[in-house]
């Protein structure tokens, strides 16, 4: 599904992603930890094709296909999604407006306006939100858990075969990280692929990943199951940085 | 049958055959340029009274002593000699939907909202290459006495109402361009509202300039009396040229006592038009004014509809909302003058400018001694779409009273690399996403028009930015 193979990328002429390699297949959920500052938030940027970063070397494959090649409207046209780590605000353009246009994007053929009303409403009930959300204009004046919760309701709405979260989890109370875990598992199927970037294990206590690998100084140092984010969580990450910190 | 009496009388069979060649024209002025033999030559033709004839005489005087303006926009490749002032189609007018020539229901096709002209609205006055073609009025608002007719019928027909104010909210002398269409004015609206008349659906009129090298002239004039409501719209659509053509226009609105009137336009000019409109409006005691003003094409746009509060309580509220696309110079904003105690006025201004294009604010807020307990509110907002891309703001602020309350506020926005990452993250195009910014934008403005403008806003922006991105 997804295949990334020694990922080189840099941002204003500094390296931050050093030769990343990682393979996520059909209905796989991988979870990537790494302390701050270890390339995690570029490599979902990367991934996604954030025209700030640049690719210097290595290769993703997305269901075959040369994601470098493609604009990122394109990449989501075939099934990628980021839920951002800090998603921008667009002012007046309501979320429900937003939302039409986006899933007609991706979508071969439109939905009808009472369908998109429908579907709304429904994943809306899943991520616990007011239907008067959806007339507010788009992350503006959102909380940060109201932030999160609008990026998995277009998760939800889009239906990727790929999602990448970047730090979904982080700032949340326990309440809003079970609603968005809610949301993920949700979609959780064989067709449905993720990518959970975070720094804190405990998302992975509601979302249960199949991988885990630990992220340190641009490139993944260690993979496991599920054992290792527990781990982690015993040993902090100056475990890691003792453990593979030399290879950096 | 009536509708062929009618179709007789008022002779459209004559103009069947050439009606399909654009340049066979009913009357033109026999050469380009302007001076007194063309002036007296429009008047004749359109039957004037003499007083309309020296109005106009005069009006051309002020045009040659008043020098062009040098404040604004460039206006010194604009060359008066090479504009043709009056053209009238061989259409005449017609009284409902049904009369008007199949080639200028394309025309309005075209324009996309022919239906719901026909449905929605009731009254429609819309000029078609200088003249109005067709208009029609709802009974009802006939039995109650309102006028919504074209500016020639309206001076034959109710020329005392039309003497009493034509040339009083703007003489003839205010201004070059307003001294040029006093000269050589043609077509517009005269609209009069009664006492206590509410007009609830808007009064719309569509207009298109389609002859090259043709100026377009149009004056409008609105009186809404005592206690009254009106909300006249007018939006046009202009196809593109290769020489340049002048747009000047001339709207005075006179909002008497607890009336109010609210005029939304949307124009969007061919990139070569020269758009220089003069609108004022003065609102009395407890009255209320409010333009909403969209600009869109055009090469230079310079217009600042202003409202004079001059009785106690009076309220302005002007919106405007202009687009600069490569080449193009958006010279809008507003005018406030508080001549009255506890008079409140709110401008928002919102610009884009995209490529080489240049968007200024240029407002103007004066507040007489005297009118104390006045509020005044003035927001500009600019959004840029590109590096190049160019917004100044200029805001004349002139206080005399010391018991006012005003504020002013400025913002520059560009559309950030994040944002339109983020919008195509999730499927739109580069192109889409940059609309969807923009549209967000004119949000403010869009949601104070009817929606089938908001929406028409909203087509004609992102028709301009079409190609814009890459």
């Amino acid at each position: 599904m997804l295949k990334i193979e020694n990922l080189h990328a840099e941002i204003d002429g500094n390296e931050i992603v050093k030769g990343l390699s990682l393979e996520v297949g059909k209905g796989e959920i991988h979870a990537i930890m790494g302390p701050n500052g270890s390339g995690k938030s570029t490599l979902a940027n990367v991934l996604m094709g954030h025209p700030r970063y640049e690719v210097t070397d290595g290769t993703v494959t997305f269901e075959g296909a040369d994601v470098f090649e493609l604009e990122p409207d394109e990449r989501a046209k075939m099934g990628m999604f980021l839920a951002f780590q800090y998603p921008s605000e667009v002012p007046g353009v309501s979320v429900a407006n937003f939302l039409r246009t986006a899933v007609n994007s991706v979508r071969e053929k439109e939905l009808s306006v009472m369908d998109m009303y429908k579907l709304l409403q429904e994943k809306m009930r899943i991520m616990q939100m007011d239907p008067k959300f959806a007339e507010r204009y788009l992350n503006e004046g959102f909380s940060g858990g109201e932030k999160k919760r609008n990026e998995i309701l277009q998760m939800l709405m889009l239906e990727p075969k790929l999602a990448i979260m970047d730090e979904t989890d982080s700032g949340l109370d326990i309440d809003a990280l079970q609603v968005v875990a809610r949301g993920v598992n949700e979609l959780r199927g064989p067709e449905f692929s993720a990518v959970i970037i975070t720094h804190y294990q405990r998302i992975l206590r509601y979302i249960e990943p199949d991988h885990v690998h630990v992220m340190l100084d641009g490139r993944l140092v260690t993979s496991g199951g599920k054992e290792l984010a527990l781990a982690l969580e015993d040993k902090g990450y100056d475990w890691v940085r003792q453990e593979f910190g030399s290879a950096a | 049958m009536p509708e062929d009496r009618t179709i007789q009388e008022l002779g459209l069979d004559e103009y069947k055959f050439g009606f399909h060649d654009p340049e066979e024209y009913f009357f033109k002025t026999p050469r380009k340029g302007i001076d007194p033999e063309i002036v007296a030559m429009i008047s004749k033709h359109k039957n004037e009274p003499e007083w309309m004839l020296e109005f106009r005489l005069n009006a051309l005087k002020s045009f040659w002593e008043k020098p062009t303006p040098q404040w604004g926009g460039n206006l010194n490749e604009l060359n008066f000699d090479e504009i043709y002032y009056y053209i009238r189609p061989m259409e005449n007018q017609g009284r409902s939907w049904d009369d008007v020539p199949e080639d200028i229901k394309n025309t309005f096709e075209r324009l996309g909202i022919p239906q719901a002209e026909r449905e929605t609205l009731a009254g429609v006055g819309a000029q078609y290459e200088s003249e109005v073609v067709y208009h029609s009025l709802k009974e009802e608002w006939e039995k109650s006495g309102v006028i919504f007719t074209d500016m020639d019928s309206g001076l034959r027909e109710h020329e005392d109402l039309v003497r009493e104010y034509f040339g009083t909210i703007i003489p003839p002398d205010d201004n070059k361009f307003a001294a040029l269409n006093s000269a050589v004015w043609s077509g517009g609206s005269f609209v009069y509202v009664p006492p206590g008349v509410h007009i609830d659906i808007p009064l719309q009129a569509y207009f298109r300039i389609n002859a090259e090298n043709m100026g377009q002239f149009e004056r409008t004039l609105i009186i809404a009396d005592e206690g009254s409501y009106v909300h006249y719209i007018e939006g046009c659509t202009a196809p593109t040229y290769t020489t340049n053509s002048l747009h000047s226009a001339v709207v005075e609105l006179i909002a008497k006592p607890n009336a109010r009137i609210r005029y939304s336009t949307i124009q969007n000019w061919s990139h070569n038009t020269y758009n220089l409109v003069t609108k004022r409006a003065v609102a009395y005691e407890d009255a209320t004014v409010e333009w909403v003003d969209g600009n869109l094409g055009s090469k230079l746009t310079m217009k600042y509809p202003a409202v004079y509060l001059m009785g106690e309580g009076a309220r302005g509220e002007i919106l405007s909302v202009a687009y600069a696309g490569d080449g193009q110079h958006q010279d809008a904003g507003g005018k406030v003058v508080h001549a009255a105690p506890n008079t409140s006025s709110l401008i928002t201004s919102k610009s884009i400018s995209r490529g080489t294009g240049r968007s200024t604010y240029r407002g103007l807020l004066k507040v007489h001694e005297g009118a104390e307990g006045s509020k005044s509110r003035v927001e500009c907002d600019a959004l840029l779409l590109d590096e190049n891309a160019r917004t100044d703001t200029y805001p004349y602020i002139e206080i005399e009273e010391k018991k006012v309350n005003t504020e002013h506020e400025a913002t520059v926005s560009k559309v950030g690399e994040d944002q339109l990452f983020y919008l195509m993250s999730r499927g739109l195009s580069e192109e889409e996403a940059m609309a969807m910014v923009v549209n967000g934008f004119i949000e403010p403005i869009a949601k104070e028009l009817p929606l089938e403008y908001a929406i028409e806003l909203n087509r004609l922006i992102q028709l301009e930015m079409e190609g814009s991105v890459g």
